[in-house]
């Protein structure tokens, strides 16, 4: 509790310092119009506006390029700490950052915390990819959120186990141990898998549950991304979890994994967004956006997948500023989609962002409380 | 006149020196007093809520918010324990050798290489035990551990590699220079008489080394070897990259573990709720106090070893 008010403090001094810098950038610009002191000021304050953000580390190679790309055609300079979803929950609720970030939805508690209305705003897909170590397989080994679920639980221990024969048939499975690696710093990717497992397998859902650090009760732990792909990569008979960008990135075998309409999916960028776009078309058109895509319906969903969050509190920040984070937010679903895509990143499927956007228009056009 | 001015100018200097060196001196115990109020302050609520289970508890689940620690004690106290087991023969050797037995012109580079052991970042440690001693272990060394002995616990599967084993060998490679060097320079500050007096009764060499040598410096090896479980002990990031990182007692060497450190180390940086901070602080004082009473420990062996040691030397001098 200390420490983390601790560095609020800090990032208020931080932010103040910037605001500081700002105000002394201004009074020094060489103004034309020096009669007009006042309005010159506000010239001034309207062309450069500077906001800061934290949060999730998955989306920040996306939202810097955003970010970058946005200051570079608007005078918006939005300065962006990847300091991880937990630790952007965190300072959303102590009000130390315009807006926030996270993998993980803030939970009812958390938001009854802030003391202020927070909306979550999806901005991009993630999904997590099931890697493997098989070096014998031929095609891509399939797995059901059962297997998986047993597999993490440490009851599923042999790769020739029958059950998993029945999934792979005619495929060399080995007669060895499975070796299960996990993350072992908590994260958003270790969320949204415990998250899958736990709608999918009703022994994971009993024992270790969902959450960024759960209780794994099999296999050894790496840290980040790199740590599980490396230990996978190392362990020949092994079986890990990475986000799927790395996934891609690095050329790791990625398992097909069983969605709730029986079919085998592997983690591509369509397949992702349709968990999305299936999902939103039977939630009810309402301000809360923290629906949990895993198990998402549809024949071409894949099933491990998840949006990422940005956490904005309209009512704290002001107008002037939650205009321009509105500003920001229908230019990335719009003209930022293309640079997702390029990132490796999967954009929101066209309803989806249009769900998204009628959210940011209710908002914008919603009565304030401050002016 | 000039006399007193010159004395009371003196004086000043003498106050000045003072001060600034008490000043000094002063930084140190400041600073620890410091480190242990802001810990036991944001371990407080950990402490005050649920300090049998911290201590007792062997389930770590965040999501529950169960923090138990003795996963990670045990596992703490096994690694360095084994490292010491492991590395002290060789490290006491090693010295024996440098400082006894070598030949001249080999004494200036061995102890330049050994001393060299010790300057590598303990990362680099880490990525090598990686790519390096958990690969071999993992097929050379265990599957034979897991046939031969496989009937015994302490031998049973599955190989994972990263393991109670890896970060037991790898720790100890990490503090044999540490042992090495502190044994050394108390194996050379043995007088010259000792050695001679031995030699005078007819003792061959290994018989110098053992009666007159080694009982000399005993309680500088001891402290040589509580300097390296010191060590040990706080050793976090080549050790969070081969011990495994499971919350679990381990039941085999080749289990994977936890440490105290590896815990902090991994788990600090998203640690969001107020329980799981206050916990992981109440690890890190656990570790503070842990480590303390290891220096307390070697103090106590050194002081008994000098007090039961002193007459003994003077009668064989």
């Amino acid at each position: 509790m200390r420490l983390v008010s601790r560095r609020a403090v800090l990032t208020r001094r931080f932010n103040s310092a910037v605001r500081l810098g700002v105000v002394l950038t201004i009074a020094c610009a060489p103004s034309n119009d020096k009669a007009d002191g006042s309005s010159a000021g506000r010239e001034a304050s309207r062309t450069r506006v500077d906001l800061t953000g934290a949060g999730a580390t998955f989306p920040y190679p996306l939202y810097s390029r955003w970010f970058n790309d946005y200051a570079q055609r608007t005078d918006v300079r939005i300065n962006y700490q990847s300091i991880g979803s937990g630790g952007g929950i965190r300072q959303m609720i102590e009000g130390t950052v315009d807006f926030g970030a996270t993998d993980v939805p803030m939970t009812d508690a958390e938001l009854a915390q802030a003391g202020t209305p927070i909306v979550h705003v999806p901005t991009v897909l993630g999904a997590v990819a099931v890697t493997y170590n098989l070096p014998e397989l031929k095609r891509p080994l399939r797995l059901s959120g059962d297997l998986l679920g047993l597999m993490f639980l440490g009851q599923l221990t042999k790769w020739n186990d029958p059950r998993l024969r029945d999934l792979n048939p005619d495929q060399p499975l080995p007669a060895t141990d499975i070796l299960v690696v996990h993350r072992a710093d908590g994260s958003g990717t270790s969320y949204i898998f415990s998250d899958y497992l736990a709608s999918a397998s009703a022994a994971w859902a009993a024992g270790p549950g969902r959450g960024k650090d759960v209780l794994w009760p099999a296999g050894i732990g790496g840290k980040g991304n790199e740590g599980v792909a490396g230990q996978v990569k190392q362990m020949v008979g092994s079986v890990g979890y990475v986000e799927v960008v790395y996934a891609r990135q690095n050329f790791l075998p990625v398992a097909h994994i069983r969605n709730s309409a029986g079919r085998f999916i592997s983690p591509m960028p369509y397949e992702i967004g349709n968990a999305a776009a299936s999902t939103f078309t039977g939630v009810v058109a309402s301000r809360d956006l923290r629906a949990s895509l895993v198990n998402a319906p549809g024949d071409q969903s894949y099933p491990i997948a998840s949006f990422t969050w940005m956490l904005l509190a309209p009512e704290r920040i002001g107008r002037a500023k939650a205009d321009q984070l509105y500003q920001f937010i229908r230019w990335a679903l719009a003209d930022g989609a293309s640079t997702a895509s390029a990132l490796g990143y999967v954009a929101l499927p066209t309803v989806t962002a249009t769900r998204v956007l009628a959210l940011i228009d209710t908002l914008a056009a919603a009565p304030r409380t401050k002016p | 006149m000039a006399a007193v001015s010159r004395w009371s100018r003196q004086q000043v200097g003498d106050r000045v020196y003072d001060f600034v060196t008490s000043a000094c001196a002063a930084v140190v115990p400041f600073l620890l007093v410091l480190l242990v109020i802001v810990i036991a302050r944001a371990a407080w609520p950990a402490l005050s809520l649920h300090a049998a289970d911290l201590l007792t508890g062997t389930t770590w689940d965040v999501s529950r918010g169960r923090f138990g620690a003795i996963p990670a004690i045990v596992g703490t106290i096994l690694s360095s324990l084994l490292a010491l087991c492991i590395a002290t023969p060789l490290a006491v050797g090693a010295a024996i050798f440098v400082s006894e037995l070598a030949p001249r012109h080999l004494r200036g580079p061995l102890s330049f290489l050994i001393d060299l052991l010790a300057a590598i970042p303990s990362v680099v440690y880490g990525l090598w035990g990686l790519f390096v001693l958990v690969p071999f272990l993992r097929v050379h060394v265990m599957p034979p551990l897991m046939t031969l002995f496989g009937m015994l616990p302490l031998f049973r599967g599955p190989a994972y590699g990263p393991s109670l084993l890896a970060a037991a060998l790898l720790l100890a490679i990490m503090i044999l220079p540490y042992i090495t060097s502190v044994s050394r320079e108390v194996l050379v500050a043995v007088p010259r008489s000792q050695r001679e007096a031995a030699l005078a009764l007819g003792a061959t060499r290994w018989e110098m080394i053992r009666d007159a040598v080694l009982p000399y410096g005993r309680s500088g090896l001891i402290g040589a070897v509580m300097l390296g479980l010191g060590r040990a002990l706080g050793e976090t990031m080549a050790v969070t990259m081969v011990i495994g990182n499971r919350h679990a007692v381990p039941h085999s060497l080749l289990d994977p573990a936890y440490t105290m450190a590896a815990v902090l180390a991994n788990e600090f940086a998203e640690a969001s709720d107020d329980a799981h901070l206050s916990a992981l602080m109440a690890v890190a004082g656990l570790l503070l106090v842990i480590t303390l009473l290891v220096n307390v420990v070697a103090r106590w062996l050194v002081w008994r070893v000098r007090q039961s040691h002193r007459p003994l030397a003077s009668s064989i001098v």
